[in-house]
């Protein structure tokens, strides 16, 4: 295609200045960084603490981008309702874990006493967001694509402000768990025992998933429905069943990442599965969405970032109260990495028809 | 094409998330023909025979800080009812705006609310940010609001400007909070080396910062002012930052749910294991408790004095309790109870009503009278109001935590009360 002169050059000034922009941000971030450790503030078992706080919330955002790109990967369609359904598994674990706390069952069986609670929260998600898949999204399958993204918005507030008509709109103080009070010694380093938990639990249930993506008949389903529903159809492939096995083992993940932030944040309400909502779409977007282990690594980098991000290379930088920016660093680096990476971390093996 | 639906979408949300509902449309009361003539330069409100006596509450009713709006509009509430409903014969009607604590949420509500030709007069709102968004179109209506929540100290500064005309309140100013959690931490508690976080909102900024300089003037050293997002859950990092310049002090006056995160995380950073902890009127709530959990009991709390109440503060109670079961929610139940009396008061003095009924409100008379309220007795004190609108008096007082049980929550219980008075 022949273009004007005029309009290469402005081709040539727009790049020049996100190239410019890129250069500049990048630039920011290592002054920063080197100035903020050649300021000593922090020793370096601090910096340690730092990255493991970010790991733990990075696998907590991990657990709920997985569902945000499993459904956008089989429907194309965004889950807004899905920072909700990881609201109600905590809920229900947090009325669980209350009354196992109050017997006296968790002190005794401490592992039983966080089973549990995950075990009813994966089951309570799973029931509502498959409850809204029929009810909200299903009627909906062949209409233009807003049409499920307005849906789910509705479905997000239903069930935000149901919650808080039952529940009330006060806040709940997440029972703690005895034997994981104080941290473990690992190689020198001191991590809470919360924090290993919850990274441990995310380990696991991520690699869960992956091999039952990979290696089972649901999981072929699964990705020959996201490759193509009409001819999964045809292939004897029941495409409703794969749909809602889709949307329920997204929303397994979820409630059991509801269980593990409740663990490690302590309080809960019905508000909550807002802002790690938006920060997990983010992760997933961040990772390349419709990619699983791309929602994976996405969430790690956002919660090691947004926690290491204010004190390494902000305060670097002399910003005071830097933590007020966390979220800016957060949307920020989504931006970079868009910029450098348009189809995200591990997005490249997309097709057109995909992204 | 497919990303920017993603991005629309974004907008789509966000824009959901700030918007409240859009002004409705109110009637004035209709007709005019009477031998009232109104002289007043902000007009008047003409209330029909038969038309009730309209006033507003505004203050934040949803969300997470919820406890704080409702617990003033309970006072106002039961102001009401201690006037049995009526006024000069007329039914009173309370109608309440939510203002979810934020600016925005303020300057919707109470455009709402300056639209409606028939409300005489309001009381709110309760958190400042809700104010700085508001006031403009209160004032700017003729009408006039008296806060039983408002801290923050510009609000009633000499520089106020005029756009605050129309604000008063019955809460004390922070000016006076900040110092007494300065010289309780300098002289009772003896610590030098003090941190504060802060949410952003302008309460808690200000709060802070009046802290930091009386803390300062006394002496002691401020290591650390951090800030966090109103919405932050993940508290560790900056409380490592904080545990890197090694307080003994730290002074959060935040709202609940900022409050809550920081409470239950606080002593698993290392550093922070033993620093004593410290907040204010915004979390001076049995919800707190609540959010906090265990590591609740020992925080240190100021607030107003409760039992510097004079007054009926113990039948105030009783009728809450009558009225809602359970015990206060908050802080400024008693400030919101004053806060109508006040209001009524004035109307009593300033409305004229005509032989049929009709009664009319000249709106600048009404401001007038309400900053002229000298000696009221209310059960908050002896209550004058300022020309820079200050009715309240301000003694402070600052509380421990006894037990994390919500339902044990009684400032004011003679044998068992949790929290505890400790200073002064």
């Amino acid at each position: 295609m022949r273009t004007s002169i005029s309009e290469r050059a402005l081709d040539a000034i727009v790049s020049g200045v996100l190239w410019g922009f890129r250069i500049l941000i990048v630039l920011a971030i290592i002054i920063g960084t080197v100035l903020a450790i050649r300021a000593g503030t922090y020793t370096r078992a601090q910096w340690i603490d730092f990255v493991i706080f970010g790991v733990a919330q990075g696998s907590i955002y991990a657990l709920i981008a997985l569902g945000y790109t499993m459904v956008y990967g089989i429907l194309r369609m965004i889950n807004f309702a899905h920072g909700d359904i990881f609201m109600t598994g905590a809920f229900g674990a947090y009325f669980t874990a209350t009354w196992l706390t109050k017997i006296g069952f968790t002190d005794r069986y401490p592992v039983l006493g966080l089973m549990i609670p995950i075990l009813v929260a994966m089951i309570i998600a799973t029931l509502i967001a498959m409850l809204v898949e029929r009810i909200a999204y299903r009627p909906l399958r062949g209409a233009p694509r807003l049409v499920p993204l307005i849906s789910a918005i509705g479905a997000s507030f239903f069930l935000e402000y149901s919650f808080r008509g039952i529940f009330g709109p006060g806040k709940y103080a997440y029972p703690p768990i005895n034997a994981l009070e104080g941290e473990w010694v690992v190689l020198g380093i001191g991590i809470l025992k919360v924090h290993v938990v919850v990274m441990v639990a995310a380990g696991i249930m991520m690699a869960l998933l992956y091999t039952l993506v990979m290696y089972t008949k649901v999981g072929k389903a699964m990705r020959a429905v996201s490759e193509n529903q009409d001819t999964a159809a045809l292939m004897g492939i029941d495409v409703n069943k794969t749909i809602v096995s889709t949307f329920a083992i997204g929303a397994a993940m979820a409630g059991a990442a509801g269980v593990l932030f409740s663990l490690v944040y302590r309080q809960i309400d019905w508000f909550m599965g807002f802002t790690p909502g938006i920060k997990a779409f983010t992760a997933a977007v961040l990772g390349g969405i419709g990619n699983i282990p791309g929602a994976m690594v996405g969430g790690l980098v956002l919660g090691v970032f947004e926690s290491v991000g204010p004190s390494l290379f902000l305060e670097g930088l002399g910003i005071i109260r830097p933590y007020q920016l966390k979220d800016v660093i957060a949307y920020t680096m989504l931006v970079m990495i868009l910029l450098f990476r348009p189809s995200g971390i591990l997005g490249e093996r997309l097709t057109k028809q995909k992204a | 094409m497919k990303r920017l639906s993603v991005l629309l979408s974004l907008l789509i949300l966000a824009s959901l998330a700030l918007a409240a509902c859009g002004p409705a449309a109110t009637q004035a009361p209709g007709g005019s023909t009477s031998g009232y003539e109104c002289t007043d330069p902000l007009g008047c409100v003409k209330i029909g025979p038969s038309d009730p006596v309209h006033i507003a509450f505004w203050g934040v009713l949803s969300g997470a800080d919820s406890t704080l709006g409702e617990d003033s509009k309970r006072g106002v509430e039961i102001a009401i009812d201690d006037k049995g409903g009526k006024l000069f014969g007329h039914d009173i009607l309370l109608t309440s705006e939510d203002a979810g604590c934020t600016p925005e949420g303020g300057a919707t509500a109470a455009s709402k609310l300056a639209t409606d030709t028939s409300i005489v007069g309001l009381v709110g709102s309760t958190c400042s940010d809700e104010t700085a968004g508001g006031i403009a179109a209160i004032t700017k209506a003729g009408l006039t609001t008296i806060s039983p929540a408002n801290t923050r100290p510009s609000l009633t500064s000499p520089d106020r400007g005029p756009d605050y005309d129309g604000y008063l309140r019955t809460a004390h100013s922070d000016a006076f909070q900040g110092k007494a959690v300065a010289e309780f931490a300098y002289n009772f508690l003896g610590v030098r080396k003090a941190a504060t976080i802060h949410d952003g909102s302008v309460y808690a900024q200000a709060l802070q910062q009046v802290f930091v300089d009386n803390f300062k003037e006394l002496g002691g050293e401020i290591v650390a002012q951090e800030a966090v997002a109103k919405d932050a859950t993940d508290m560790k990092p900056v409380l490592t930052t904080i545990a890197a310049k090694g307080p003994e002090f730290l002074y959060y006056p935040v709202f609940v749910a900022a409050g809550g995160f920081i409470t239950a995380q606080v002593r698993d950073v290392p550093g922070m294991e033993n620093v004593k902890l410290a907040g204010s009127d915004g979390i001076f709530s049995p919800d707190f408790l609540k959010s906090a959990g265990p590591n609740v009991v020992g925080v240190y709390l100021s607030s107003p004095d409760f039992s510097a109440f004079t007054g009926d503060y113990a039948g105030f109670l009783e009728k809450h309790k009558a009225k809602y079961g359970g015990s206060t929610l908050s802080t400024f139940h008693a400030h919101a109870y004053d806060a109508a009396n006040i209001l009524f008061a004035a109307l009593e003095k300033v409305a004229v009503q005509e032989a049929d009924g009709t009664i009319y409100v000249p709106r600048k008379a009404l401001r007038d009278a309400v900053y002229a309220t000298k000696d009221f007795a209310g059960i908050t004190g002896n209550l004058s109001c300022s020309p820079t609108g200050d009715c309240g008096a301000p003694v402070i007082a600052v509380y421990q935590v006894q037990s994390d049980d919500p339902a044990s929550w009684n400032p004011a219980d003679a044998a068992n009360p949790n929290p505890k008075k400790v200073w002064p």
